[in-house]
C-alpha cells in the first residue's frame, strides 16, 4: 500500500519533469518558426515574466506570503550588475551571481521585521519598503538618480551579454532563466522545505504542532525567492540596456511580477508560466494595437482581464488542465 | 528658520493630514467590516476629482457646493463595486484573500486606463472656485483657504462617522463586522450592510476628492500617491480603526511636512515610511488595531 | 507508578480575570491512556494547550521525560516527542492525505523518499490506505480526524494529545476511533485524551483527571470516577445525585 502511494506522487513528479523537458524543447525551437521580430521580442518578455512570476511564487505561492515589494529585489539585481559592468567592467556572468546574492540577502533582511507582521500588515509593509527604496534610488546621485543608467554597446560578447540585435540570443538567455527557476520550484515541491512552506501557508498552528519553525521557514523562502527575482532583474537590465528607478523598482512592477502567478495559479508549478503566457502577450499586444491610437485602452483591457480571470478562475488557469481541480470546482459550484 | 515658518508648515501638514485621514477612514471602514483591502481606493479618489472637474466645467457649480452630489455619486459607485465584484469574491472558496487583492488591483488599472482614455494624461486643475486663490492669515501664519476648508470638511466627515455608530445602521454594521455569519440569525441582511459599508467608505474618499480638486492637480494617476499614503495610514492606525485612521493621518501629515521642511521635499515620504515602520516594529497591529 | 513520562506541577493560567487553570498537578505514566474530562469551561482546552506548548502557563512547571518543557513553545515540544490533534480539525487543505502526513514525517526524514515511506506506513496504520491521494479537504469528518492522528504519528511522538477526537462521531465511527487509540497504545505511545462527553471515554482510559471550573476535582480509575458524587454533580447537576 505504501508502494502505491509512492507510485502516484513519484509518477506525478516524473510526468512533470518530462512535460517540462518537452516544453523546454518546444520553446528552444520556437524562434525557428517565428520570424517576426516583434513576436520574438514578445516571447522573450513572456519568458522573463514566467521566470519572475515563478520566483515570486516560491514565497507568495508555496509559503503563502503575499509580497507586493518584489520589484525591490528585481531592481537590486538590475542595478548591481549594471553598475558592476559600467563602472568596473565586471562581466554580467559574475553580476548575475552578485545580483542574486544581494537581492536574496535583501529579501532576507526585509523578512526579518516583516515576518513578524501578519496578513494585510505584511502586504502593506512589503509595498512600503519597496516604494521607499524606489524613492531613495530616484534621489541617489551615485546611481544617476531618476535619470537612470544606459549600458553602452561596444561589441558582440556573450560574457558581457551584449548583442547588436539582442532578441535571439536573449531568447535562449531568458529561456534558461525561466527553466532554471521552474526547476528550482520543482525541486522545492519535492523537498522537505517545500513541504514545510506549504504547511506554513495552509495552517500555521498545525505546522507548529509538527515541529516546523515558522519564522525561519518564511525567511528561507524569501531569500530564495528574492535571489531568483534578482537574477531576472540582471537579465532584464542587459537585455534592455537601460535601467531607471521607474522601470526596475516601481510598485507597478511588483504587481506585474505577482500577477502571472496569481492568474495562472498560485502555489502551482505551471501557474506562473501559464499566467505569463496569457497576460504578457495580452498586455503587450493591447499596447501595440491600441496604445498609440487611444491611450488608456490598453490599461482598460488589462485591468478588465485581471478582474475577469481572478473572478472566473480563483484557483488559476491551471485548473483548466487539472481533472482533479475541475472536480473540486464542480463540488464547490 | 523662524518659529513662524515651522508653525505654518506644521499646521499645513496637520490640515493635509486630515485629508489623508479621510481617505484612510474609507479604506479602514471597508476593511474593518469585511477584511478586504481595496486596492482601487486611490483610483476612486481620482474618479471623484475628475467628476468634480467635469461638473464644474459643464455647469459651473463650485466644487464646494458639489460635495453632496459627488459624495452621492461615489456612494453609488461603492455599492456597485460591492455588488458587481466584491460580493462575487466572497463565495470564492480558494485563495479568497488573493482574489480580492487582485480584483481591486484590476479595477484600479481599469479606472486609471479609462481616465487616460477619456481625459488624456495631462495635468488639469480647477482655476476658478470660491475657495481658490484665497488664504487666511492668523497673525504671521498664512494658510491657503482651500486647505483650511478641507481640514474642516474632514473633521465633519469624522463627526459623521462617529455619529454613524449610534444609528441603527451603525449597530448593524458593528454586529456584522463582529460576526459575519451570526448576523443573519438576528435578521440583518449581511449583503445589504456590506454594500452600504462600501458606499460609505467610497463616499468618504469622494469627499476627500472634491476638496482636493479645489487645490490639487488632477491626472489619471493622482490617486496612486494618496492611496499609498492611505495604506500606510491604515496600517499605522490599525486596520479597522476609524479613530486610528484620524490619529495616524494627522501624524503622517505632520511628519511629511516637517521632513519636507527640514530634510528635502523630494524625500518627504521617506519620513512617513520611517515612522510607519518604526511603529510597526513596536506595535505589529498599528496604534489602535485589534484585528 | 513507574517513572512518569509527564509531570504537571502546580500549573495555573488566567486569561484576563478568568482563571482557566488553578494549581493543577498530576503525573502520566509511560504507556498510559489518560482521560482529561470535565464539563465545558472546566479548563481542559487551556491545560491541553499548555502541555502542547502553545500556551505559556502563569505558574508551575511541566516535565516531559525529566525535562522542563513549560514555556519552550509548541515547535520545541513537537520536536521532543509530543504530538497533538486539534479540537477543530486543521488539515493542510492544499495537499493530499499523503502529503499532509509527509509533512509530519519530515520532522525526522531528510529525504522525500524516506518521508514518503514513513508516511505510507502511518497512513495504513490509521486506516486511510485507500485515500492517500485524496485532497485533504475532501475527506469526511472522521477521516479528517484520522488524518490528524496520522500526521502527528508521523513525527514519532512518545506522547500523543488527542483533543475531542470522538466528539461528533456516530457510535460506529467512535468505536473505530477507540480501536485506533488502543492500537496506538499497543505501539507504546502514551496518550492523553480530552473529551467533555464522559461516557465514550470511560471504557477506553486507564485513569481520568476530572477538571471543574479550572481546578482538579478528582483523579482516579474510570470505575471510581463514575461513582463519585462530585463528578455526577459537576456533570449532570444535583438531580442525578442519589
Amino acid at each position: 500500500m505504501a508502494g502505491a502511494a509512492r507510485g502516484t506522487l513519484t509518477m506525478r513528479r516524473r510526468r512533470e519533469i518530462l512535460l517540462g523537458a518537452a516544453i523546454l524543447v518546444f520553446l528552444a525551437l520556437l524562434p525557428l518558426g517565428v520570424g517576426n521580430v516583434y513576436l520574438r521580442g514578445l516571447i522573450v518578455l513572456t519568458l522573463l515574466y514566467a521566470g519572475l512570476a515563478q520566483a515570486w511564487n516560491i514565497l507568495g505561492g508555496y509559503c503563502g506570503q503575499i509580497s507586493l515589494g518584489h520589484a525591490l529585489y528585481f531592481g537590486i539585481g538590475a542595478y548591481t550588475s549594471t553598475l558592476l559592468l559600467t563602472r568596473l567592467g565586471v562581466s554580467p556572468l559574475f553580476g548575475m551571481f552578485a545580483g542574486g546574492v544581494l537581492s536574496g540577502g535583501a529579501a532576507f533582511l526585509v523578512g526579518l521585521p516583516c515576518f513578524r507582521l501578519s496578513g494585510h500588515y505584511y502586504v502593506i509593509a512589503t509595498l512600503v519598503i519597496g516604494m521607499m527604496v524606489a524613492l531613495l534610488a530616484a534621489n541617489w546621485d551615485f546611481i544617476n538618480a531618476a535619470q537612470g543608467i544606459t549600458i553602452p554597446f561596444h561589441q558582440e560578447s556573450w560574457t558581457d551579454l551584449a548583442f547588436r540585435t539582442a532578441i535571439l540570443p536573449f531568447h535562449y538567455v531568458m529561456l534558461a532563466y525561466a527553466a532554471l527557476i521552474w526547476l528550482i520550484a520543482w525541486l522545492i515541491e519535492g523537498s522537505r522545505w517545500g513541504f514545510f512552506w506549504r504547511a506554513v501557508k495552509d495552517d500555521v498552528a498545525a505546522a507548529r504542532s509538527l515541529g516546523i519553525s515558522i519564522y525561519p521557514s518564511k525567511l528561507a523562502a524569501a531569500a530564495i525567492s528574492g535571489a531568483a527575482t534578482g537574477i531576472g532583474g540582471v537579465l532584464y537590465a542587459h537585455y534592455i540596456g537601460f535601467i531607471d528607478p521607474d522601470s526596475t523598482l516601481d510598485l507597478s512592477l511588483s504587481v506585474l511580477i505577482a500577477l502571472p502567478a496569481v492568474v495562472g495559479g498560485i502555489g502551482t508549478l505551471w501557474g506562473p508560466l501559464l499566467g505569463a503566457a496569457v497576460l504578457i502577450p495580452v498586455q503587450q499586444l493591447s499596447v501595440a494595437w491600441l496604445g498609440s491610437a487611444a491611450g488608456g485602452i490598453d490599461l482598460m483591457v488589462y485591468g478588465a482581464l485581471i478582474m475577469a480571470l481572478a473572478l472566473a478562475r480563483p484557483e488559476g488557469l491551471v485548473s483548466f488542465f487539472q481533472g482533479r481541480a475541475r472536480e473540486e470546482a464542480a463540488d464547490h459550484g | 528658520m523662524s518659529a513662524t515658518l515651522i508653525a505654518q508648515v506644521a499646521i499645513g501638514g496637520l490640515l493635509m493630514g486630515l485629508v489623508y485621514a479621510v481617505v484612510a477612514a474609507g479604506l479602514s471602514l471597508i476593511f474593518g467590516l469585511m477584511d478586504v483591502v481595496n486596492f482601487a481606493h486611490g483610483a476612486l479618489l481620482m474618479v471623484a476629482m475628475y467628476a468634480t472637474l467635469l461638473i464644474h466645467r459643464a455647469t459651473g457649480i463650485d466644487p464646494l457646493l458639489q460635495l453632496p452630489l459627488v459624495a452621492a455619486l461615489l456612494f453609488g459607485a461603492g455599492v456597485a463595486i460591492y455588488r458587481g465584484l466584491i460580493a462575487r469574491t466572497l463565495s470564492v472558496r480558494v485563495n479568497a484573500g488573493m482574489v480580492q487583492i487582485f480584483v481591486t488591483f484590476g479595477l484600479s488599472i481599469f479606472l486609471v486606463g479609462a481616465a487616460e482614455f477619456l481625459f488624456g494624461s495631462d495635468f488639469q486643475s480647477i482655476n476658478t472656485s470660491l475657495l481658490g486663490g484665497h488664504s487666511l492669515a492668523f497673525g504671521a501664519i498664512v494658510l491657503p483657504l482651500p486647505l483650511v476648508a478641507s481640514g474642516i470638511v474632514a473633521l465633519f466627515v469624522f463627526l459623521g462617522l462617529a455619529l454613524l455608530s449610534r444609528t441603527e445602521f451603525g449597530q448593524a454594521l458593528e454586529a456584522t463586522r463582529e460576526d459575519h455569519e451570526a448576523v443573519a440569525l438576528i435578521g440583518i441582511d449581511r449583503d445589504r450592510v456590506f454594500g452600504i459599508g462600501w458606499g460609505i467608505g467610497t463616499a468618504s474618499v469622494g469627499i476627500a476628492g472634491v476638496m482636493l480638486a479645489n487645490f490639487y492637480y488632477i491626472a489619471p494617476d493622482v490617486g496612486t500617491n494618496f492611496a499609498l499614503i492611505a495604506y500606510v495610514t491604515v496600517a499605522l492606525g490599525g486596520f479597522g480603526s476609524i479613530f486610528g485612521a484620524l490619529v495616524a493621518g494627522l501624524m503622517i501629515g505632520l511628519v511629511e511636512a516637517l521632513t519636507a521642511l527640514f530634510i528635502d521635499p523630494a524625500l518627504k515620504q521617506i519620513g512617513i515610511f520611517m515612522i510607519y515602520l518604526a511603529v510597526l516594529m513596536i506595535r505589529p497591529r498599528g496604534l489602535f488595531g485589534q484585528i | 507508578m513507574a517513572e512518569p513520562l509527564l509531570a504537571i506541577r502546580g500549573i495555573s493560567k488566567s486569561f484576563g480575570s478568568v482563571a482557566a487553570n488553578v494549581d493543577i498537578s498530576f503525573e502520566v505514566a509511560p504507556g498510559e491512556i489518560l482521560g482529561l474530562i470535565g464539563p465545558n469551561g472546566a479548563g481542559k482546552s487551556s491545560l491541553f494547550n499548555i502541555i502542547a506548548g502553545s500556551i505559556v502557563p502563569d505558574r508551575g512547571e511541566i516535565l516531559f521525560a525529566g525535562r522542563r518543557i513549560s514555556g519552550i513553545g509548541a515547535v520545541a515540544c513537537a520536536r521532543l516527542g509530543i504530538g497533538r490533534t486539534f479540537q477543530v480539525v486543521r488539515s493542510f487543505d492544499s495537499m493530499t492525505v499523503l502529503e499532509n502526513v509527509m509533512v509530519g514525517a519530515f520532522l525526522h526524514a531528510r529525504r522525500s523518499a524516506a518521508a514518503m515511506r514513513a508516511a505510507g506506513e502511518v497512513i495504513a496504520f490509521c486506516g486511510l490506505a485507500g485515500r492517500q491521494d485524496v485532497p485533504a479537504h475532501r475527506l469526511s469528518p472522521p477521516d479528517k480526524r484520522r488524518l490528524e492522528i496520522a500526521r502527528a504519528l508521523a513525527t514519532r511522538p512518545r506522547l500523543l494529545l488527542l483533543d475531542e477526537m470522538l466528539t461528533g462521531l456516530t457510535p460506529t465511527e467512535a468505536r473505530e476511533g477507540m480501536q485506533l487509540v488502543r492500537d496506538l497504545r499497543a505501539q507504546g505511545i502514551t496518550i492523553i485524551m480530552v473529551e467533555h462527553v464522559m461516557e465514550v471515554l470511560l471504557p477506553l482510559i486507564d485513569r481520568a483527571i476530572v477538571l471543574d471550573l479550572g481546578r482538579k476535582l478528582l483523579e482516579g480509575r474510570p470505575a471510581e470516577i463514575v461513582r463519585h458524587p462530585d463528578v455526577i454533580r459537576a456533570y449532570l447537576g444535583d438531580r442525578y445525585v442519589a
